[in-house]
């Protein structure tokens, strides 16, 4: 066992993170604000999921010349149409806007736009075909936001249940920083926004709560432990002392997501990507911001009533006898 | 110190075993697949020796459970249709007038005359000339209502309730026979797509009624949703009426009692009918396309029942010379001229068919009409290439995910990552042979799941291992520390893992399709993450202290 072990952080870090609060928070608010600007100004690429329409991947025998689709599809009469490449150069994705009528309405796009490219492109196959009518889509967006704010009310919830309520702002506010950073990476960058981005969020949220959890955890085992020392400084411990966990569990699940970003495919690429994201500011979040919250809120520190914690009666005895 | 108590280890044991057994089969998927359909099919009764060969490629004795694949990765057709349960109020209130009708002609010497208003909706609007006789007549016409039938909390009271105002009547549906009318509709709506879905011989199709209105119909494997969408987006209403007149004018206005429908090939071309049907195609025994035995023209041959071929043989009998119209779904398809009596109970319907259109009729016909017209609200198709090359992309992903996080965690914690490797393929085991046995639907945000809980999985090892790195440097004992890293991280990993757990609950309660997939391999994958990195990675640990007894720990 002489293998040299690799060691991403060095052991017995005590970075001043806590120090760096001033700039940190003047940075997430900066960002935050900046996602909110974007989002009002230029919206969000919502998909059909959301928008309604119809929508067809198409593959062409030889590389699809985008131009000639569009005019296709485009002469149709069908309103707004959509044309893009698709991962690969010979697949296309063509989106029409919702049709006005009824779902028989909407239904009848695929079959008038798959005719009119047959007619025109030999060989063209049509892979998928999504058609959600404006009542669905409605009642998609609807869903789609009750559950993220369920997502963070059930976090709240079981935050102060476990902790204190000040845990419970900080790591709802890290959540909530880290729902509109990733909205507001997706309004700039103009991916589309589907239903499977609304997965991605809520998995954002279990993940970055995963992360403040496990640094939270620390702070409440130091704080029981270190009774003389000062909040900033059980945070900065509590934080290095988890350090090396938090950009382990980070690497892991990056590299997980980066296989799946590069070889899952094309259609679960928004998927992978916000969730790439979600890793990377989850993991800025639960220091910087949930960790300064929490500073900011101060805390109780006689911990010696406290008889709910059934979780870590081990490490509250261990603790006492240092 | 470091004792792992030996029921402990039994129930470890046992866990990986069942969960390498039960995932085993989809490591054989092809083979697997062919042996269930063949010993279903055995089961029916069919025989031969292909089905012998493809059932026998897989041991009975083994299990065959198989991890459903989602209609992304397979192809297949999705549709979510709203059933139209309003139609069905208006025709009941349509079917009462000539009964109210009844009723109140009885009563003309005290009421005076009477006469209905078209309106739109469920309401049939009667007006009195004389408005004194309201309440005579509306006491009348509520004797016409029936019992509802009621649910938990006793009988329903009346079907149906009547106002009056001024002389004007206005029957309506009482709220608890609109709710029995509007199930019995949806559930009469199921059996008949269910039906037609059966006709076309289309395996495993999944037919479930969504909340009030809805119907979620699922299909693998159908070429295109078109063909879906024609065989169930039909009403294939059938009836059978009187013609009046013929014309070309479509606002010509039928008069009291009469409809105008227009022709199915000639559009343009309009009837005027007698409101009441002769007959409908709810008397119909059997549907059949077939050819015009003069014409050779593709037709559908039709059989009524006893009932039907009575009542249908008296009607004829009644209007020799007259010409009747065949209508479907408010289209005329035919209107030829009554010649003599049909009393053998069958006929045919020619039109301008051709040989698919005649058989799709037949279909619809032999299942039945639906009760209410269905319109689609949603519909995804995959071809099968895509789902195929949607599984290929997602296999890649998963084992390059898996040898990055075994050669990352391997060179990070040497013996230690070892076992957490051993755990984590344990777990995507046990993952696997839970989604098999629960018959879960694995979708490509599926696999997603699986590869983020493989990233995710280690994270309770790494907890655990970080914490006795720590232990160990503060110089306690090897046994001690590995004791200690286990019991301090087990608050974080519990805390941590139901957090996450809880966002996959509201995903699973919230989410449809595709999105549910996720929720259930990303739930169960934390369930048995958690399981594998506290208990299978410390029954290793255990084991291989007992054995090798290190004064020094190497983490």
């Amino acid at each position: 066992m002489a293998m040299k072990r690799l060691k991403l952080v060095p052991e017995d870090t005590a970075f001043d993170f806590l120090g760096l609060r001033k700039i940190t928070a003047a940075a997430s608010a900066a960002a935050c604000v900046l996602s909110l600007v974007l989002l009002v100004a230029l919206g969000l690429n919502f998909g059909i999921d959301f928008r309604g329409g119809t929508m067809i991947e198409a593959r062409t025998p030889q590389a699809a010349d985008l131009g000639q689709i569009r005019g296709i599809a485009g002469g149709l009469g069908l309103g707004d149409v959509a044309v893009q490449e698709f991962g690969a150069p010979q697949d296309v994705l063509i989106r029409v806007e919702t049709q006005p009528g009824d779902g028989d309405a909407q239904m009848a796009v695929v079959g008038v736009v798959q005719e009119a490219l047959s007619a025109e492109i030999e060989g063209i196959e049509f892979r998928r075909v999504e058609v959600v009518g404006p009542k669905v889509s409605g009642e998609l967006i609807v869903a789609g936001a009750v559950a993220v704010g369920l997502a963070v009310a059930a976090v709240l919830f079981y935050i102060w249940l476990r902790f204190e309520w000040q845990f419970s702002l900080g790591a709802v506010a890290a959540l909530v920083h880290d729902v509109v950073l990733t909205i507001g990476v997706f309004s700039l960058v103009r991916l589309e926004f589907n239903l499977s981005i609304i997965a991605a969020l809520l998995t954002i949220v279990g993940y970055s709560l995963n992360d403040t959890v496990v640094v939270f955890d620390r702070v409440r085992e130091n704080l029981r432990k270190y009774k003389q020392k000062s909040l900033t400084e059980v945070l900065n411990l509590s934080v290095n002392e988890t350090l090396s966990r938090t950009v382990m569990t980070s690497v892991t699940t990056l590299l997980a997501l980066l296989a799946l970003y590069f070889l899952g495919g094309e259609v679960i690429r928004g998927f992978t990507f916000a969730m790439i994201w979600g890793v990377v500011v989850g993991t800025y979040s639960s220091i910087f911001v949930a960790a300064a919250v929490l500073l900011r809120l101060g805390v109780k520190r006689d911990w010696s009533k406290d008889e709910g914690d059934k979780g870590g009666p081990a490490g509250v005895q261990f603790g006492a006898q240092v | 110190m470091l004792h792992f108590a030996p029921w402990k280890s039994a129930l470890v044991i046992l866990a990986c075993l069942a969960g390498l057994l039960f995932s085993m089969p989809n490591a054989f998927y092809g083979t697997v697949e062919r042996a269930n359909d063949a010993r279903a099919e055995m089961e029916t009764g069919a025989g031969g020796a292909a089905l012998e060969a493809a059932a026998g490629a897989w041991p009975s004795w083994l299990p065959s459970g198989l991890v459903n694949l989602g209609l992304d990765l397979r192809g297949g057709a999705h549709l979510l249709v709203a059933v139209a349960v309003e139609d069905v109020h208006a025709e009941r209130m349509d079917a009462l007038w000539p009964e109210a009708r009844q009723v109140l002609r009885q009563l003309r010497d005290r009421i005076g005359p009477f006469r209905r208003i078209e309106t739109d909706g469920a309401v049939l609007r009667i007006r009195l000339s004389d408005p004194a006789g309201g309440e005579i007549a509306a006491a009348a016409l509520r004797e016409l209502a029936q019992p509802v039938a009621g649910g938990l909390l006793g009988p329903g009271g009346p079907d149906l309730s009547v106002a009056v105002a001024a002389g004007v009547l206005d029957v309506t549906l009482t709220e608890p026979a609109i709710e029995e009318m509007d199930e019995r509709t949806m559930a009469q709506s199921l059996e008949i797509v269910r039906r037609r879905i059966d006709e076309t011989g289309t395996r495993e199709p999944t037919i479930q009624r969504q909340g009030a209105d809805r119907i979620l119909i699922q299909v693998p494997g159908i070429g295109s949703a078109e063909e879906l969408l024609g065989l169930i987006g039909r009403t294939a209403k059938l009836t059978f009426h009187l013609v009046e007149s013929a014309t070309g004018d479509a606002s010509t206005r039928p008069g009291p009692n009469q409809i105008t429908v227009e022709d199915a090939e000639a559009p343009g071309r309009f009837y005027v009918l007698e409101r009441r049907a002769l007959i409908a195609g709810d008397r119909l025994t059997d549907a059949q396309g077939g050819f015009d035995a003069q014409t050779g023209e593709p037709v559908v041959n039709f059989r009524f029942d006893p009932a039907g071929a009575r009542r249908f043989g008296e009607v004829t009998a009644q209007n020799v010379g007259r010409p009747f119209a065949v209508v479907l779904d408010d289209l005329v398809i035919t209107a030829p001229t009554i010649r003599e009596p049909i009393t053998g109970g069958s006929g045919q319907i020619s039109g301008q068919f051709t040989v698919e259109g005649a058989n799709e009729l037949a279909i619809l016909l032999r299942a039945g009409a639906l009760p209410a017209e269905i319109t689609v609200l949603e519909q995804r198709t995959v071809g099968p290439d895509l789902g195929a090359d949607s599984i290929a992309a997602g296999e890649t992903a998963i084992v390059i995910a898996f040898a990055a996080v075994l050669v990352f965690m391997g060179i990070s914690y040497g013996l230690f990552g070892l076992f957490a490797n051993l755990a984590l393929i344990l777990n995507v085991a046990m993952l696997m042979a839970i989604l098999s046995v629960i018959g879960a639907t694995l979708t490509l945000p599926g696999i997603a799941g699986i590869v983020l809980t493989i990233g995710m999985a280690v994270d309770a090892n790494v907890l655990i291992f970080e914490r006795i790195r720590e232990e160990a440097k503060r110089a306690r004992g090897a046994a001690r520390a590995i004791e200690t890293g286990y019991e301090r991280a087990f608050s974080a990993i519990v805390d941590a893992n139901v957090t996450t757990f809880l966002a996959a609950v509201i995903l699973f309660a919230m989410g449809a399709g595709p999105v549910r997939g996720f929720a259930i391999t990303l739930g169960v994958g934390i369930v048995t993450s958690v399981f594998t990195a506290t208990m299978v990675t410390r029954f290793f640990v255990a084991h291989w202290f007992a054995r090798a007894r290190p004064k020094e720990l190497a983490v």
